[in-house]
């Protein structure tokens, strides 16, 4: 049994990763290296505004006066910061592309392969795709339909251009470009992403979706979200992200804000899967991400779902600031790391509005030679009366190499609010695989099974299609993968 | 900046303390332990004193602390004490004898050793390292960390009186031990005292220590207990905190636990300025069990920070830990445990709790239960909570005509009581049922009568 276990694990950890594939198309770089001359020429590129040059000096400047953090549970070798390349973008035909017929032939066909249809027409499923391709948004499907009721949803760089306004009030409200090291290097380099506005009372008809790839090499994909629901608005969006096999680490460094106004309810998933270096830990991508939503509006609600399966090294937490009466946050999660993957992900719910409620469900599976970190915080301050607060972090620990840790915090500030922490850390009972084999399911199928139930209560939550994509993935990155 | 200038100005008048009166430092203490010293103050000169940048001090800044002009106790100060008199409210029934420290010196400056029936040694730590040289020399130091704490080098750098406690292999003490830690003087004062404790194989002892303030004045201690409890020895520490509030406590204990031994510690926090309890166990062999319970009540501006770190080194073992507490008015608290469970490990069950009741929107709580696991086959789970008062619980005391004031007590006493509970010596867990309703009532505490005044805020 243990033999055919290790067997089992070969094979999975064998397994290719689908994604790695390398597409040619002509890239336009700049050299590597990071420098003010290199903020100011992106900024230039883009043909930005005088706030936005502003903004990013700023941010440069701030983030040259800060070191790397150090606290994460990670190792991670030193980055050197002149080494990558700051932008890269498939070369377009000067406008930009108008049409579906625009876009170079070879870039359509990698968004084929990756099952993303930059083709409205085609498409069966209503989900609306902003397609980012290194440090460039491609395609931004459906924005028409959306129009007309009202919703923005296009390139941050389109944003900057026809709606500045809105971009000056919100960009940085939720991550200032002094809240990190990476917010910082963020703030100063981003290329693009994605910016999705949603007004007054409207519930948006359809998922809206933004695919990040990374394609060219030396590269670092440097992108920005901003998600604003006014009063009464809500939206469900999602996110993806691949890239090649390369034996380099890449750095990818993004910023996600989300703002909800009275009543508004923004809804994020993600399903991130980098590339997580091969079996023996080389390569894979460095996944530095700050993402952070506002709970402006009474009774506004963010919730967070996430399914972590790549990256060489993960560091991200996905928060909510609660700050207005009866707000809600959420942050539901799957991490799954496998060989010499690292991840130290988690969250922060800071209580500030009173009546403020928070779940928290995290899920990490560890297998291989990886380590597997929780780290939340969960702050109640005075104000928040009447605050209630449920975490529940459970471990699952496959293999006897890996490690699963947890860190929470938790600050309580006041008399009337409950906070309640739980957490347990296990590995799959000999009973249940005896038990599955008895009535005849293969060990790998059983631990498919297991890990799958495991995790549900986290994929239940995530839209219908990328639910089923979840569930293979963590399928495919963990089957059988027990010591 | 101007912090940072702060504290190294403190560091260096506790290393300009050192210097001043490293020849009396020296004086009476061997060699070996004069090597260590230099070690640590070596040491000490390097990782000064722990801030808020420390994250294990994120809550409670040492540093701080230290900046006072208080004077420390290099020599035994001779007071005279009445034995009998002032211990009228002594636990009955514990062993006759009372081990007494004061101001971080052993009092009995005529009997400095005492035997024990079995040929087990209590007395004074100082005489116990010229007297005994090889058997401290095995243990002294070699659980504390010097190397990353750097109020355990302090305190080491500083060593000279304390505790030491030797019992033979096989011994068992019926009886348990008495300890009080007195502070009294007329002036400010900083003690640093330094405590051995050795059980060898298949020995079994029972501690009981108090922590008393007798005088008005502010105090600081920064004290450092080893504990070595050899194969299948048993040892049950008890542990009562009841300075007054001009008081702060920095205390750390190191657990360092053999196979098949069994260490249950309770530490019940009653009164006290700020109090910081390091409690550090390290399981050194398969088959060990621990027990670490604390129970916390603080009022008025008290800061009291709990840090509990459980190394499971070995496979099959097992550790528990419970913490709670009750915050009133405007006290702050923290509580922070850990569990690390090392690569070889396997079959390790470890369990950690924190439930904190805050009856007031001035007090406020943070926890911080951390798991750090590298074996697979393991059994860990923890939890914290923070809450209040069971709503439902009330109103159904209140419709049975229990008036409120006195339903909230019962509620909290019952919170409390399982702690209380888990404490062994029946004596022990009588008077501290009756402290602990006295402290929740807010009164004082039947003792009063006596000279000590141990129960006295």
């Amino acid at each position: 049994m243990e033999k055919d276990q290790d067997k089992i694990l070969n094979e999975v950890t064998r397994s290719e990763y689908k994604y790695g594939f390398v597409t040619n198309i002509e890239n336009e770089s700049f050299a590597k290296g990071l420098s003010e001359d290199v903020v100011r020429l992106i900024s230039q590129k883009k043909n930005e505004p005088e706030f936005m040059l502003e903004f990013r000096l700023k941010a440069f400047r701030y983030w040259q006066k800060m070191k790397m953090p150090k606290w994460a549970h990670l190792q991670i070798p030193e980055i050197n910061y002149q080494d990558i390349i700051y932008y890269s973008a498939p070369k377009q035909k000067a406008s930009g592309p108008k049409s579906i017929d625009d876009i170079d032939p070879e870039l359509k066909a990698t968004f084929d392969k990756l099952g993303i249809s930059l083709d409205e027409q085609k498409r069966l499923s209503g989900v609306a795709v902003d397609a980012v391709i290194d440090s460039i948004s491609v395609k931004t499907t459906f924005k028409e339909t959306l129009a007309e009721l009202g919703i923005i949803f296009c390139s941050f760089s389109e944003a900057v251009q026809e709606h500045p306004d809105l971009v000056k009030k919100y960009m940085g409200s939720v991550v200032p470009y002094t809240d990190n090291f990476f917010a910082a290097l963020n703030s100063a380099v981003f290329s693009d992403g994605s910016f999705c506005y949603i007004p007054k009372g409207v519930r948006c008809p359809m998922e809206l979706s933004t695919y990040f790839r990374i394609n060219a090499a030396n590269t670092g994909q440097f992108e920005r979200t901003l998600i604003v629901a006014e009063d009464d608005a809500s939206v469900s969006y999602l996110e993806g992200c691949t890239a090649p096999m390369r034996d380099e680490n890449q750095l990818h460094a993004a910023i996600v804000e989300i703002i909800a106004n009275n009543n508004a309810y923004v809804k994020y998933s993600t399903v991130q899967n980098w590339y997580p270096g091969d079996k023996n830990g080389k390569g894979g991508i460095y996944n530095f991400v700050t993402k952070r939503g506002k709970c402006a509006g009474e009774n506004s609600k963010i919730s967070w779902t996430q399914v972590e399966t790549g990256s060489a090294v993960t560091w991200k937490y996905p928060s909510c600031i609660l700050l207005g009466d009866n707000s809600v946050g959420e942050f539901y999660s799957v991490a799954v790391t496998n060989n010499y993957q690292q991840a130290d992900t988690g969250t922060k719910m800071i209580h500030i509005g009173k009546n403020t409620k928070s779940t928290i469900v995290s899920k990490g599976i560890s297998a291989g030679f990886s380590n597997n970190s929780y780290r939340g915080l969960v702050k109640v301050t005075k104000n928040a009366i009447n605050s209630r607060n449920f975490s529940q972090c459970d471990s699952l620990l496959l293999g006897d190499k890996c490690g699963a840790h947890t860190f929470p915090y938790i600050e309580v500030d006041n008399k009337d609010s409950i906070v309640e922490h739980e957490a347990t850390t296990s590995k799959i009972g000999e009973d249940q695989i005896f038990y599955c084999n008895q009535r005849g399911i293969k060990t790998e199928d059983a631990i498919g099974l297991i890990v799958n139930g495991y995790a549900k209560e986290v994929l239940n939550k995530l839209p219908m299609e990328f639910a089923v994509e979840a569930q293979k993935l963590l399928q495919i990155s963990l089957e059988g993968s027990v010591g | 900046m101007s912090s940072e200038i702060i504290h190294s100005e403190i560091k260096n008048k506790l290393l300009d303390l050192y210097q001043n009166n490293h020849e009396v430092l020296k004086n009476g203490s061997p060699d070996y332990i004069n090597k260590i010293r230099e070690k640590a103050i070596e040491r000490f000169r390097e990782l000064g004193l722990p801030d808020k940048k420390n994250e294990n001090y994120k809550y409670t800044d040492l540093k701080k602390e230290f900046d006072n002009g208080y004077k420390t106790y290099l020599s035994p100060k001779n007071i005279k004490f009445d034995m009998k008199e002032i211990f009228s409210c002594d636990v009955p029934d514990l062993n006759t004898k009372v081990i007494l420290l004061l101001n971080g010196w052993y009092y009995d400056r005529e009997n400095l050793l005492t035997e024990l029936p079995g040929g087990a040694i209590i007395g004074s730590f100082q005489k116990a390292s010229e007297i005994y040289p090889e058997l401290v020399k095995k243990h002294f130091a070699q659980y504390a960390d010097i190397e990353n704490e750097g109020s355990v080098a302090l305190n080491t750098a500083f060593v000279k009186d304390g505790i030491f406690l030797f019992v033979p292999k096989g011994v068992i003490i019926e009886k348990p031990i008495q300890i009080i830690n007195v502070l009294m003087d007329e002036e400010e004062g900083f003690t640093q005292h330094r405590n051995l404790y050795i059980l060898e194989e298949n020995s079994q002892a029972s501690i009981v220590v108090c922590d008393h303030t007798l005088s008005a004045s502010n105090f600081l201690t920064n004290s450092v207990a080893e504990f070595y409890v050899g194969q299948n020895a048993h040892l049950d520490y008890s542990r009562i905190q009841n300075e007054h509030n001009g008081s702060k406590q920095i205390s750390h204990l190191f657990f360092h636990q053999e196979r098949d031994s069994n260490v249950t510690a309770n530490t019940i926090s009653l009164h006290g300025g700020l109090i910081r309890n390091n409690i550090s166990v390290h399981l050194d062999g398969e088959g060990c069990e621990n027990n670490t319970y604390g129970l916390y009540l603080t009022d008025k501006g008290q800061h009291i920070d709990n840090h509990v770190f459980i190394d499971h080194a070995k496979p099959h073992c097992i550790s528990n830990q419970l913490f709670k507490g009750v915050l009133d008015d405007f006290a702050t608290g923290a509580f922070n445990g850990k569990i690390l469970v090392r690569r070889d490990a396997q079959k390790t069950q470890a369990y950690q709790a924190n439930n904190n009741i805050l009856l007031t929107d001035d007090a406020d709580i943070k926890t911080r239960p951390q798991l750090e696991i590298y074996a697979d086959d393991v059994k860990c789970s923890h939890g914290a909570t923070v809450g209040q008062l069971d709503e439902n619980a009330l109103f159904y005391m209140r419709a049975r005509g229990i008036n409120k004031k006195e339903a909230k007590l019962l509620l909290m006493y019952a919170f409390a009581h399982e702690i209380i509970q888990k404490i062994k010596v029946p004596a022990l867990k009588d008077r501290i049922t009756d402290l602990v309703e006295k402290r929740l009532r807010g009164e004082l505490s039947r003792c009063n009568f006596c000279q000590m005044h141990c129960c006295n805020s």
